[in-house]
């Protein structure tokens, strides 16, 4: 019985062997970048992750092809490495020792590799699937290019800041204009009305009586008082 | 008697203080080339040792002629067409060749900083656009053009100016650029719009801020790393190279084209100074600030690009890393930047087929720094794709163009009255007409002609202007100058009207380099840039994406039309000397012959001011 037993195991394993090997048919090259994408927080790679790896594996087969009744016990790792590196296959366990399509296991993997890349805390870049390209998300257009806004708002400053400038330069070529005009028009007048002897006008000059001089008209002082 | 007469106040527009008309000297001479080609020429030019002949061209050509030309417009008090039909009309032609330089260079030089408002206003997005490619069609990958070379170039040759591989291909009027380009002509026509009464407050900030950007780079460079290696590499002193007469020539037209000399420009802002003001201290302050300028802006410059040049290294050395460790399915982060050469050398030895076949590229930090770029390569390529490594991107982006645009406006202001100033003297429009209206016109027609620019092979355009038009004709027009203020004026009158303006004799350095020295070597650096632009036929860089050395730029040749072209743009402002003095002659002639005529009076500086 444990003989039976011990030669069903080995068969499974080198079966196992067989299917999971570096370039094997339908297998697939997984390369992790922990410390990379982590850094201070990076967790080690053990048993435990390669567990998780197998569960989301079988998760993408199951998502992928609903009826598909895929374990965990289907996805074999093989040839892991200190990088971290390894190796993994499909099997189908409906017919025996055979593996699932590659094809198959790519189009799964493509459609949940959001869901595999954020189990593991990575992304696509530091979670490669070999052979497996990641399609690129289109760039986020904004509705208005971001710099037709700042056109805009520089230009109507510009704007503001001439039509300031010029109304103001004509009210000011107005003003002067006004003024020039009316101390014309004074000049005119004053020269007309008034012709000046020593700065005194002749008029004043015509008096009979004269003039008195202010300087020696408030004279009282100097004499003494009787 | 008649009324005392009121002394008729003189109406030419003033500056509002000293400060202003130094602030705007200095802006004018401080422009773009003081960032983007000196720190290039110190580079490639054994480093310090380059300051050697730099300043030995400052003090034996550059202050001479600033002083030279600041004294002339403080004492006529015009433009430079008026000034120099003071002096003799046979000279007039020398204010006309000016005038027509100076109109050349706003046309081109105005593009440049549209190119400079296109980066700024779109620095205000996240991310920054020449950070990331785009994607092609079907989305399978990055556009074609855009993966070969890189982000930052797709964006400059492919967004920015649409260039066509050839000159002869004109393409079409790009839309943005048309935009870009109107706004800068607005803002010039608003700062300039009742000239220096304007440009006087404009420039407070505009010659201000670039110091005060330069200073936070500065101190942002420093922090980076590498900064240190693009400082050692700049500064240390190769005195070898002074042997190479190439040197001396650059140093000599680097001081020339940096100090906006023979443009007209420094005329006409110190033609609006007070007679008795001293030209002597100006002219020494004003290049002393402008070179002292250009070493400061180095400083950040280098920091950067030490900066780019370690960044780049340690990518090389990164991507060798892994293509190692996943080849050889070592654990991460067993080999590390410090170890490399170690486990290169072990593992070559061991498996030396798997190394041979992984094809990794020799990364040396040496030649990361070697790759110097000057001009619109330096600011529009190199060192946006230094901006995206740092943090806070879009604000360093903003900082930076913003910085340029205000170097390179305060240039235009300079320009810009060297075309203005001498048109109002010209008695061309009368008296009434606003200057508003008539610096409206002049930024209008600008525009219109500078549309030009705007076309796929624009740029080709620029570069042909920038090297015939403001380079050749200045160093003719800067030479008769000198010789017209020297020997036809008569240098002793030029002494005693200076000294009438600064009090004091003008001593013997003035004298000789005056005399001999700096007319001397005009005409060296004028034989020997014609001698070197004869030596191969002109040749311009194109980008061609289907070239096969591409992202190398590909050489070719200009067509014979573009060549007559360039051959006009270098001598016409040349032709207007000989060709007004003729046309003096001529009408002299003629007029010797009418009995009635009057010989016009000597002309001198304290005559007309007294």
């Amino acid at each position: 019985m444990l003989r039976a037993l011990l030669l069903t195991f080995s068969v499974v394993a080198i079966a196992h062997a067989e299917l999971c090997k570096p370039d094997a048919q339908n297998a697939f090259k997984v390369r992790i970048s922990i410390k990379t994408a982590l850094g201070d927080n990076a967790y080690a790679w053990d048993s435990n992750e390669e567990y998780l790896f197998k569960a989301m594996v079988a998760f993408a087969m199951r998502r992928y092809s609903s009826k598909s009744t895929t374990q965990i016990s289907n996805v074999l790792l093989c040839n892991v490495t200190d990088r971290v590196s390894f190796w993994f296959v499909v099997t189908d366990s409906s017919k025996n020792v055979t593996t699932v399509p590659g094809s198959e296991v790519e189009a799964a993997i493509r459609m949940n590799r959001n869901r595999i890349n954020s189990a593991f805390l990575l992304s696509d870049k530091t979670l490669q699937f070999l052979k497996i390209t990641s399609t690129l998300s289109p760039p986020v257009e904004p509705s208005t290019p971001a710099w037709l806004i700042v056109f805009g708002v520089v230009l109507c400053l510009i704007v503001a800041g001439i039509v300031f400038l010029v109304v103001s330069g004509i009210q000011k070529h107005k003003k002067k204009n006004k003024e020039s005009t009316e101390r014309e028009n004074l000049e005119e007048k004053v020269e007309v009305t008034v012709t000046l002897e020593n700065g005194i006008p002749c008029e004043v000059l015509d008096l009979k009586s004269g003039r008195i001089n202010g300087v020696f008209a408030a004279d009282d002082e100097r004499f003494t008082s009787l | 008697s008649a009324t005392p007469e009121i002394p008729k106040e003189d109406d030419r527009p003033k500056w509002d203080n000293k400060f202003q008309y130094i602030l705007s000297c200095i802006g004018f001479a401080v422009g773009l080339g003081n960032v983007w080609r000196f720190p290039y020429l110190c580079q490639i030019h054994g480093g310090g040792a380059f300051l050697i002949p730099y300043f030995i061209a400052l003090l034996f050509e550059g202050i001479p002629l600033l002083h030279l030309e600041l004294a002339l417009g403080q004492c006529l008090r015009k433009g430079s067409i008026g000034a120099w039909n003071t002096i003799s009309p046979y000279l007039g032609g020398v204010g006309v060749g000016s005038w027509v330089v100076s109109v050349l260079v706003s046309l081109y030089y105005n593009t440049v900083l549209t190119w400079v408002m296109w980066y700024f206003i779109n620095s205000f997005q996240e991310p920054l656009p020449w950070s990331v490619c785009p994607l092609n069609e079907n989305r399978t990958g990055f556009n074609k053009e855009c993966y070969e070379s890189t982000a930052v170039n797709y964006f400059w040759y492919r967004k920015t100016l649409n260039i066509t591989p050839d000159i002869t291909e004109s393409g079409t009027l790009q839309w943005w650029l048309i935009l870009c380009l109107a706004t800068c002509w607005a803002i010039v026509y608003l700062c300039t719009i009742r000239g220096i009464e304007t440009t006087g407050k404009a420039i407070y900030v505009t010659a201000i801020f670039p110091y005060l950007v330069l200073t936070i780079f500065l101190i942002q460079g420093l922090t980076l790393p590498g900064a240190t290696d693009g400082l050692a590499y700049l500064f240390t002193p190769n005195l070898n190279t002074l042997k190479n007469p190439r040197v001396w020539l650059d140093a000599a037209t680097q001081i020339f084209f940096s100090l906006s000399l023979a443009f007209g420009g420094l005329i006409a802002f110190s033609s609006y100074n007070p007679p008795k003001n001293d030209c002597e201290k100006d002219a020494v302050t004003v290049a002393i600030v402008n070179s002292m300028t250009s070493l400061y802006a180095s400083i950040p410059v280098f920091s950067v690009l030490g900066f780019k040049a370690t960044t780049a290294y340690w990518d090389c050395l990164d991507r060798n890393i892994i293509s190692i460790i996943n080849e050889f399915d070592l654990p991460e982060e067993s080999i590390l930047r410090e170890n490399y050469t170690s486990w290169i050398s072990f593992l070559n030895s061991s498996y030396p087929e798997k190394i041979a076949g992984l094809k990794l590229k020799s990364c040396d930090l040496q030649e990361f720094l070697d790759q110097s770029v000057s001009g619109t390569g330096l600011a529009f390529i190199v060192f946006t794709q230094a901006i995206i490594l740092m943090p806070g991107s879009q604000a360093w982006a903003i900082l930076f163009f913003i910085m340029l645009f205000s170097l390179g406006l305060s240039s235009m202001f300079g320009n810009i009255e060297g075309v203005f100033t001498p048109l109002l003297e010209l008695q061309i429009v009368s008296k009434t007409t606003p200057k508003e209206l008539l610096s409206g016109i002049i930024c209008l027609i600008s525009f219109c002609i500078a549309l030009c620019f705007t076309l796929g092979s624009g740029s080709y355009w620029i570069d042909i202007f920038d090297r015939y038009a403001g380079s050749v004709p200045l160093l003719v027009i800067a030479f008769f100058e000198v010789i017209g203020v020297v020997y036809i004026y008569k240098i002793e009158r030029f002494s005693k009207d200076v000294k009438w303006m600064t009090g004091r004799k003008l001593n013997l350095y003035w004298q000789i380099t005056w005399r001999f020295i700096s007319p001397l070597l005009l005409l060296i650096v004028f034989m020997a840039f014609i001698i070197l632009q004869m030596q191969k036929p002109p040749s311009y860089a194109a980008w061609n994406p289907n070239y096969e050395g591409f992202p190398m730029k590909e050489e070719k040749v200009y067509p014979p039309w573009v060549q007559a072209i360039c051959v006009l743009l270098a001598a016409l402002p040349c032709v207007c000397v000989p060709l007004v003095a003729l046309f003096h002659l001529i009408k002299q002639k003629r007029r010797s012959k009418d009995p009635s005529f009057v010989p016009p009076e000597v002309f001198s500086c304290q005559g007309a001011n007294s």
